[in-house]
């Protein structure tokens, strides 16, 4: 496939599988290669620690579902530092929660107290109405840890009319529309929303063929 | 995963790339899926690297079939009447030994390892191919589906049958949006 600039590039294949990795998955696989396998996707396990009794911490897992009215996650750096701007402050909101993760592109920071050029995922309980939860996660969640990401942090809050709000960004040259993106006044905001989600929403919904990716839209 | 309750038909429309090394356990997995279910026959349609042909393969129809050999036994008659081609086996050592044949499906992804756990499962599966080209396989689509309805009869086979075909919506700017005017 040739590009603009005329170099020729190897384009992904789009039948799912390369063929060059179906030939290296039929060789047999050496027990080293399994140990190797096994230790790589145990690094890439996501861990999810909760502090909800203040004071304590909490392996998820060993936990009772908590109750959720309300779940705001601002996914990217931008989402997040949005929250940081307007909507958290130490006040009103406390941290009751971080994603621990590792991936070829990012290691989440070890620390709550967190620098806003800083990778990581941390959850903030509303004190005055603790069923509101919020989540910055500025980290990137590669695409074999997304569902565990949501198997993890869903599985631990009860979901009876709970209603979700994700926040991202994607850029504007990313956007298919008839007209020429270089006119189009941006930043604008579109929505998706399930067809349980009875309320107004406060933009226009996203049109074809624009999709959604990553941990947004999974 | 798309579901015609008046036909009977589901179809399960594969839009993103594999995570790495779990094409296999997806393939077990839905596998495991049709023969838990109870599913009749699989259709597989699939896609092959034009340029991989081998002389015989350049000349006449680019469309190519496979039939597991528990389906061969209920529909491998009507093939014949459609006058349908059977995808030719290669060899397995070219140049060494041209006796020993293979079944090659380049570019196929997983339809070669479907078809073949399904020939020892015995699944009712029919592979339907095209031999295309990168680029813009909206054409390719349509022969396909055509293809497919030869034999399926999904909507009448008349004349332009190609105007009752709907297009989706996600085929829109599959080429990038419109251009500036000012480019101009």
């Amino acid at each position: 496939m040739a590009t603009f600039f005329g170099e020729v590039v190897v384009a992904p294949s789009r039948a799912g599988v390369d063929d060059e990795e179906s030939a290296e998955e039929a060789r047999e696989e050496t027990p080293e290669d399994r140990e190797i396998r096994r230790e790589l996707e145990k690094k890439r396990e996501i861990d999810v620690l909760w502090a909800l009794k203040s004071g304590a911490s909490a392996e998820s897992s060993a936990d009772e579902p908590f109750v959720c009215s309300r779940f705001i996650v601002a996914i990217g750096h931008n989402a997040a530092a949005f929250l940081s701007s307007f909507i958290l402050d130490s006040v009103c909101w406390e941290v009751v929660g971080v994603v621990k993760l590792w991936n070829e592109w990012c290691r989440t920071s070890n620390t709550t107290n967190v620098l806003p050029t800083d990778s990581f995922c941390l959850f903030y309980r509303l004190i005055s109405d603790p069923t509101v939860l919020l989540c910055q996660c500025s980290c990137y969640v590669a695409e074999d840890q997304q569902f565990q990401w949501l198997e993890k942090v869903f599985g631990c809050m009860r979901k009876e009319s709970l209603q979700v709000t994700i926040l991202s960004t994607c850029p504007v040259a990313d956007y298919k529309t008839q007209e020429s993106t270089l006119t189009l006044p941006s930043p604008f905001l579109k929505a998706l929303k399930t067809k349980e989600f009875k309320e107004q929403v406060c933009c226009p919904l996203l049109e074809q063929p624009n999709i959604v990716r990553d941990l947004p839209a999974a | 995963v798309y579901s015609l309750p008046s036909k009977k038909l589901v179809v399960l429309q594969i839009r993103s790339p594999f995570i790495k090394n779990k094409y296999r356990p997806f393939c077990q997995t839905l596998l495991s899926w049709v023969k838990n279910s109870k599913c009749a026959r699989v259709v597989l349609l699939s896609s092959s690297h034009a340029y991989q042909r081998d002389d015989e393969q350049l000349l006449g129809t680019p469309l190519r079939y496979l039939l597991t050999p528990d389906l061969e036994k209920a529909v491998g008659g009507l093939m014949q009447e459609l006058n349908w081609k059977e995808m030719e086996k290669v060899a397995a050592y070219p140049g060494i030994n041209d006796t020993e044949k293979v079944l090659h499906i380049p570019g196929g992804g997983i339809t070669k390892l479907l078809f073949t756990e399904s020939c020892s499962e015995g699944i009712q599966m029919a592979v339907l191919l095209k031999f295309c080209s990168e680029g813009d396989n909206i054409p390719d689509a349509f022969a396909l589906v055509n293809y497919l309805n030869e034999w399926l009869q999904l909507i009448k086979s008349d004349v332009n049958i190609s105007t009752q075909w709907k297009m989706p919506s996600s085929w829109r700017l599959l080429f990038g949006n419109g251009l500036p005017p000012a480019l101009f």
